[in-house]
């Protein structure tokens, strides 16, 4: 009963991912409309056609389902975390490793010399605290052609990694997942607060850091997008090797020890996995909220399964909301854009709570 | 004279026409076949000036413009809207969430944008033409006005700097020689954050021959302790509208000299983006700072010097003394 409900959510998930990206890529700020002449009619005017060509293929599909692959990540590392951590609040940021993202962006801005006017005066005089700090108030610094090469991308990805590290050197290891989610917390504080640090040093970089805390998918090309879905690939294997030690961790500890499971290996090898993921999701497309929290709950409201399934259809539902926000912010105030990440936000923290109402009332408890 | 020589006597007009055409075809190629090497490191090669331009930098679209090159100009930043013409252009974002899409839609043949910003690697894989620039200093802006100005193959781009460093050069002389002990504090945000003095800003109040409060080691745009401006005293005071409202709640600025003496510079929004962008109205924002020093110090100078036998400081003069 349990594996039919579970592989009907999976294809009904996977049909619905096909479906938003098809969607996806008629939406856009350049229309459906001026696209589809010349790309109907590729004899009429060859420039329009190569630029409609360029828009869908190189533009359109690669950050549609580059949203779906961070999405994916998001769910996966979600459903990772709060089995690990046995705790329906747990997300994929638990363990630092977004806090280490901002703050490796932050470090990569001060020292590249931020934002200029591009947030100008205009940016303040939305009553903003930008002032008019901005145009072009940035810092030399030289020396910066290796910050250059690795990009924001790459600075996100190492402080994301970095902060998992210090996560588990601080919690000594990850015998002790209530010292690991402490250690994960204070990392959390301590590297925001750095990060502020930062941004006080270099006032310019304030916005870029905003922007990208946001989260958006505008930036991702056909690499990011393979990057994502590799990691993806890889994680998703891993889980599905690591969902014994879950499964086993949620009868109680002493339950999975006498299991004979390998607790401390798995965990640190499930930490891993969780590292990875957050952060290729995080360094490509910034901080997207609550996906990682939300997609585990709502497999959950819809079936009870073991952590295998459970982690591979919470990538799946992870992908399916990405995508899903990521069209709607492309599409409601066309042709301008919505940061990505405040949709998931606003949609996902509501639906959750909607879910969790409903619940309580059926007196089925979803949280 | 030989066959071959009247043959080339005949042929001769014919000849030199097609030899100048080929002369200038030569010169041409050579002035637009250009290699420049951006602020990011990446080589750019133009076969021809570009002819649709996008700017995602308000300084560098008013340095556009200023060439001369404007209505090439095909799409540009939100906050664009210098000179006016360029309001009517496409918006396409913000500096940092620029819209890709959009840009790539309007097939520009080349984009200027700020070194810090993400969209240059997104735009250069999509086979794009693209030029990062990022003016900070004085310097900075004469070096992207003729960077700009050989991309677009224009030729008096130095002339363009030339007659803005003339015009800050007038503004400095078109003040008295009794501002030159005068300190002054430019806010650039109510953070507060001051202009130190080696940034732009800085760099044009010390052509006007006058002291910043903030010394060049405390950085570029320095986020100050309140504490400082107070205990520095500056005699002038330049803030912007926005600043200007939370002034009145800062403990100790009601002693401040320069509050006392009414010696405050408000800039509308408007003169602060003359201000704040190191572009080619740097001249104007010269201009800008001269006129409040002439009006706020000059003025009171002159009728304190009227006034008393002994010149006294601007800092005794109160508000009274004014006329």
């Amino acid at each position: 009963m349990n594996l039919r409900e579970a592989s009907l959510l999976g294809w009904g998930l996977l049909l619905l991912a096909l479906g938003l990206t098809a969607l996806g890529v008629c939406v856009g700020s350049a229309g459906f409309e001026n696209l589809l002449q010349p790309l109907l009619n590729p004899l009429q005017d060859p420039d329009q056609t190569a630029m409609a060509q360029q828009i869908v293929w190189d533009i359109r599909l690669p950050r549609t389902l580059g949203a779906w692959a961070a999405g994916a990540l998001l769910g996966l590392a979600g459903a990772l975390a709060q089995g690990l951590f046995r705790n329906p609040l747990a997300d994929p940021f638990l363990l630092g490793s977004a806090s280490g993202a901002s703050l490796g962006v932050a470090v990569a801005l001060a020292l590249l010399g931020g934002a200029v006017d591009m947030l100008g005066s205009s940016a303040g005089s939305d009553g903003g605290a930008g002032g008019m700090v901005g145009d072009g108030l940035a810092f030399t610094v030289f020396g910066t052609g290796w910050l250059t090469r690795l990009g924001l991308t790459g600075a996100a990805f190492v402080g994301a990694v970095l902060a998992v590290l210090l996560t588990l050197a601080l919690s000594r290891g990850v015998q002790h997942t209530l010292r690991l989610l402490l250690a994960g917390v204070v990392v959390g504080v301590v590297l925001g607060a750095l990060t502020q640090l930062v941004l006080v040093w270099s006032p310019e970089s304030l916005q870029a850091m905003q922007a990208f805390m946001l989260g958006s998918t505008a930036f991702v090309g056909w690499s990011a997008c393979a990057v994502m879905a590799l990691t993806w690939a890889l994680s998703s294997v891993a889980g599905a090797l690591l969902a014994r030690l879950l499964d086993g961790l949620s009868l109680g500890e002493a339950t999975a020890r006498s299991l004979g499971l390998p607790l401390t290996s798995m965990r640190l090898a499930l930490v891993t996995v969780l590292a990875l993921a957050t952060g290729a999701a995080v360094a490509q497309t910034g901080l997207i909220a609550f996906v990682g929290l939300a997609a585990p709950h709502l497999v959950r409201a819809r079936v009870k399964t073991t952590h295998g399934r459970l982690i591979f259809l919470s990538s799946l539902m992870g992908g399916v909301l990405l995508i899903a926000a990521d069209t709607l912010a492309r599409w409601l105030i066309a042709p301008q854009e919505l940061p990505v990440g405040v949709l998931t936000a606003v949609l996902g923290g509501g639906y959750l709570l909607w879910l969790m109402h409903r619940g309580s009332h059926s007196g089925s408890g979803v949280i | 004279m030989t066959a071959l020589d009247r043959c080339l006597l005949l042929l001769w007009p014919g000849l030199r026409s097609g030899l100048v055409a080929l002369a200038v075809l030569a010169a041409a190629s050579v002035a637009h076949a250009l290699d420049v090497t951006d602020e990011r490191g990446f080589r750019l090669s133009l076969v021809q000036p570009p002819q649709r331009i996008v700017s995602l930098l308000p300084s560098l679209t008013e340095t556009v413009c200023e060439l001369g090159a404007c209505a090439r100009l095909v799409g540009v930043d939100r906050n664009s809207d210098y000179p006016a013409s360029v309001r009517q252009l496409p918006q396409l974002g913000g500096g940092l969430d620029p819209n890709i899409e959009a840009i790539v839609a309007l097939q520009p043949e080349l984009v200027l944008l700020a070194t810090s910003s993400r969209a240059g690697e997104r735009l250069r894989a999509l086979g794009l033409k693209v030029l990062a620039l990022e003016p900070k200093t004085h310097a900075d802006v004469k070096r992207v006005l003729e960077t700009v100005g050989q991309v677009l193959g224009v030729p008096d781009a130095s002339r363009v700097w030339r007659v803005i460093d003339a015009s800050i050069q007038a503004a400095t002389q078109s003040l008295p020689p009794s501002v030159a002990s005068t300190r002054v504090y430019f806010e650039v945000n109510p953070g507060p954050y001051g202009a130190g003095e080696t940034s732009f800003i800085g760099e044009t109040l010390t052509r006007l021959g006058v002291k910043n409060i903030i010394p060049a080691k405390l950085g570029v745009f320095p986020r100050l302790n309140p504490e400082f401006i107070v205990r520095a005293n500056p005699d002038v005071i330049m803030i912007g509208q926005r600043s200007l409202d939370s002034m009145g709640q800062r403990p100790g600025w009601s002693h401040l000299r320069a509050v006392q003496a009414q010696r405050v510079c408000v800039f509308t929004t408007a003169q602060s983006d003359v201000l704040v962008r190191p572009g080619p109205r740097m001249a104007e924002g010269a201009r800008l700072m001269a006129q409040c020093l002439a009006e706020k110090v000059g003025t009171v100078k002159a009728a304190a010097a009227r006034a008393l036998p002994v010149p006294v400081s601007p800092a005794i003069a109160t508000p009274a003394g004014r006329p």
